[in-house]
């Protein structure tokens, strides 16, 4: 049993002290020995490095400090590769040179930056029995553009190292410019498969910034969006695994589940994508006693049909054969290099911001865990999500009285000079938003880490020694989001 | 097996039976109307609207996101409808006019390519590139032809290649780091070819336009044979709007 959260979220700061650089760098290793893990960690305009340490049911612990007068100090992803990532943006957007950091590359090549997309320094191998396939940006389906460059031996691959960048939009940029408030429907293109995601992270910040709460009926409604997202989606990359692998049954399956939840978004709010549901300060659409008792039908519907289709699909000997040990992820890995949701949860990681970190409205959460790391239990995992999120909706509808969205609240202008961390578990894993504002309420900057951003990585090791045909499997296991990490 | 055999009876017949005639609920945000000339609504409304898709007496479907915030705040003045037919061959006809002599507003229309129609009756290839999209686009293409929308029934499908294909569809705003692969793409399309532009983002940039990190160059110098509103647009616009480009809705 984890440890109740004392806190009250989201969290919000005044800038704390600026250390000396010695001091800033050894506070993060001494927190990251005592078993925190970072948030975030990047440069401002204002030359300032700022890092956010967490750890669970704790309030996280901000550092600051300058940059170094010398642009260079000695980089934390040796010893913490967590970190890795975070170093590599802030040398891309910053030119501050983490020493010794093992892959110091280009992350999404953002405007001005000195690195150019066609001289991506890919590792290479001079040996005559390996060969090279270079897949992407565009790729045979439907989906969005990255670039993939395999290092194979025969068909095994030794070494996938992912390119991305190509969806870079400057969508931080564009955050922070402007009346913070009106920023609906940039955040909830964010990553557009996870508008309530990123969605309800946006408006927790501006909420938490200018000082308002939402009333518990309205946070409840937006809630059950969260995991009607969680659900819809999940079924997505089930009917998507299913394809993967030719069990054409579940693929159709899925698919028509997940068209029947999505409408249901759509019969409440107009988007079968939940766009437009939220704002800051509530929500737009209510939901009646009529639309309540509606949803919860149709949920308890496709119920029991998803659990018809996921126990036809997980006795199947053909899909158990291919998912079996496919593609496996330790436990160590997802913990050293800060992988998140269903990624880190089937590597028997048992984080979860809906417990770790709960909005107001969930009680008593446990994540569900699996220890294979495998294609199998990411796929499980999913499964699972999704009778766990029906019964969460279940739940909350069950209690809900009828929700009117004139119940939102009005939002004054932002308080000046505070940072406000909020975190939302979105179906790919903890979404984190970071929003400063200036002396006078406009805002400083906006930095948005989405769980792909770490995750990406996961898919890298998981295809090491695996067969070049299983790759697509492999990525579909952790359907990760291209343009939430490009931004 | 038995599970499976349970699983596929109550899955039963899952396809929309015509999606061109599909009913849609009523809460769905489709072809907006503009129901009065009112200055003082518009003026307001356009410091409301998040891509200044409002103007003098009018609404451009190729810049809205569908937020309903013009709606929500004057609903006297402007209506979104039931009505997924929002697709249009000519830019200019996106944006919704009020008319003064008929008090009415104007409704875009797709006129049928006579070539397309002659070459691709029944098979027509698409060939997707997501340029700065957020995936929503991307899902709802991916969507029309699952087992509900179901476009493979026409002949239409999204093929692998750029060789296999008859157009381009383009999703996202196009991001500076997208540009040579789009073009690129563009270019290993065999012609005769047309170029699709589906949701917001690809019509006007949507959200982006004002972004640094969006290049439309290219794009500008492009005809698009046809332009599929939506933030995203809705599986049942793009296949109405493809069937129309096509010669195919009576």
């Amino acid at each position: 049993m984890k440890e109740k959260a004392q806190y009250v979220y989201p969290f919000l700061y005044v800038l704390p002290a600026i250390l000396d650089i010695t001091d800033f760098l050894n506070g993060i290793r001494n927190l990251c020995l005592a078993g925190y893990f970072p948030l975030c960690f990047f440069g401002t305009e204002r030359r300032e490095l700022l890092c956010a340490m967490a750890m669970a049911a704790k309030e996280p612990i901000l550092l600051r400090c300058l940059f170094p007068q010398d642009t260079q100090y000695q980089s934390l992803s040796m010893e913490f590769p967590a970190f890795h990532l975070f170093e590599r943006e802030l040398w891309e957007e910053f030119g501050i040179i983490p020493l010794g950091h093992p892959w110091l590359k280009p992350v999404r090549f953002p405007r001005d930056c000195r690195q150019s997309m066609e001289q991506y320094p890919f590792f290479s191998s001079e040996s005559s029995a390996l060969h090279e396939v270079g897949v992407g940006p565009v790729h045979a389906g439907v989906i969005e553009p990255g670039h993939f460059r395999f290092i194979c031996h025969g068909e095994r691959i030794e070494h996938l190292e992912i390119q991305l960048g190509y969806q870079h939009r400057g969508i931080m940029n564009l955050l922070s410019r402007g009346d913070i408030r009106q920023k609906m429907p940039l955040a909830e293109s964010i990553a557009g498969d996870t508008a309530i995601g990123h969605g309800l992270a946006y408006c927790s910040a501006i909420e938490s910034l200018c000082n308002v709460s939402v009333p518990t009926a309205l946070q409840t409604v937006r809630l059950i969006a969260l995991e009607l997202e969680r659900i819809a989606m999940h079924l997505a990359d089930l009917s998507a695994l299913a394809g993967d692998i030719a069990y054409l049954s579940g693929q159709n399956f899925f698919a028509a589940l997940r068209t029947a939840i999505i409408n249901s978004s759509l019969a409440i709010c107009g988007s079968r994508f939940g766009k437009r549901w939220l704002k800051p300060g509530g929500i737009n659409y209510g939901l009646s006693k009529e639309q309540n008792s509606l949803l919860r039908s149709t949920l308890e519907e496709a119920g029991r049909q998803i659990e018809r289709c996921t126990r036809a699909m997980f006795a199947d000997a053909g899909v158990l054969n291919r998912f079996d040990s496919t593609g496996s992820v330790s436990k160590k890995a997802a913990l050293e290099l800060n992988f998140s949701g269903v990624t880190a949860k089937a590597s028997g990681l048992a984080i979860d911001a809906r417990c770790d970190f709960p909005l107001s409205g969930y009680a008593n959460f446990s994540p569900l865990c699996l220890d294979s790391g495998d294609v199998f239990a990411r796929a499980s995992i999913r499964a699972k999500e999704i009778e766990q999120s029906l019964d969460m909706i279940a739940h909350m509808l069950s209690t809900l009285p009828p929700v009117s969205a004139k119940d939102s609240v009005s939002l004054p202008p932002p308080m000046p000079d505070k940072l406000c961390i909020a975190i939302t578990e979105g179906w790919r894993g903890r979404i984190v938003h970071v929003v400063k504002t200036d002396s006078e309420g406009g805002t400083e900057f906006y930095r948005v880490i989405d769980p792909s951003l770490h995750n990406w990585f996961a898919l890298a090791l998981a295809v090491r020694n695996e067969g070049i045909s299983d790759f697509p499997l492999c990525n579909k296991s952790f359907d990760l989001s291209y343009c939430g990490t490009d931004l | 097996m038995f599970n499976l055999l349970k699983a596929r009876i109550h899955h039963g017949y899952q396809a929309i039976p015509d999606p061109l005639n599909a009913a849609i609920h009523p809460s769905f945000p489709g072809l907006p109307t503009i129901l009065r000339a009112c200055k003082e609504d518009f003026c307001s409304a356009s410091s409301l609207c998040p891509t200044g898709a409002i103007g003098d007496n009018s609404l451009d479907l190729g810049k809205c996101v569908f937020c309903g915030e013009c709606t929500r705040s004057f609903p006297a003045t402007f209506a979104f409808n039931p009505n997924f037919r929002m697709a249009s061959s000519r830019r200019e006809s996106l944006i919704i006019r009020w008319d003064t002599q008929s008090n009415t507003c104007t409704a875009p229309a797709v006129e049928v390519n006579a070539a397309l129609k002659k070459l691709c009756i029944r098979s027509f290839a698409l060939r997707n590139v997501s340029a700065g999209g957020c995936n929503a686009c991307e899902l709802e293409l991916g969507a029309s032809s699952n087992v509900n929308f179901d476009m493979g029934r026409y002949g239409i499908e999204v093929v692998a290649s750029p060789r296999h294909a008859d157009a381009l569809i383009l999703t996202g705003p196009v991001s500076k780091n997208m540009e040579q692969a789009l073009v690129k793409t563009w270019e290993a399309i065999p012609e005769p070819r047309v170029l699709i532009l589906c949701g917001a983002c690809a019509i006007s940039g949507g959200s982006f336009v004002n972004s640094d990190a969006i290049g439309r160059d290219w794009l500008q110098t492009m005809q698009p044979a046809l332009y599929i509103p939506g933030c995203p647009a809705h599986p049942l616009s793009i296949i109405h709007g493809l069937m129309s480009l096509l010669g195919r809705v009576k």
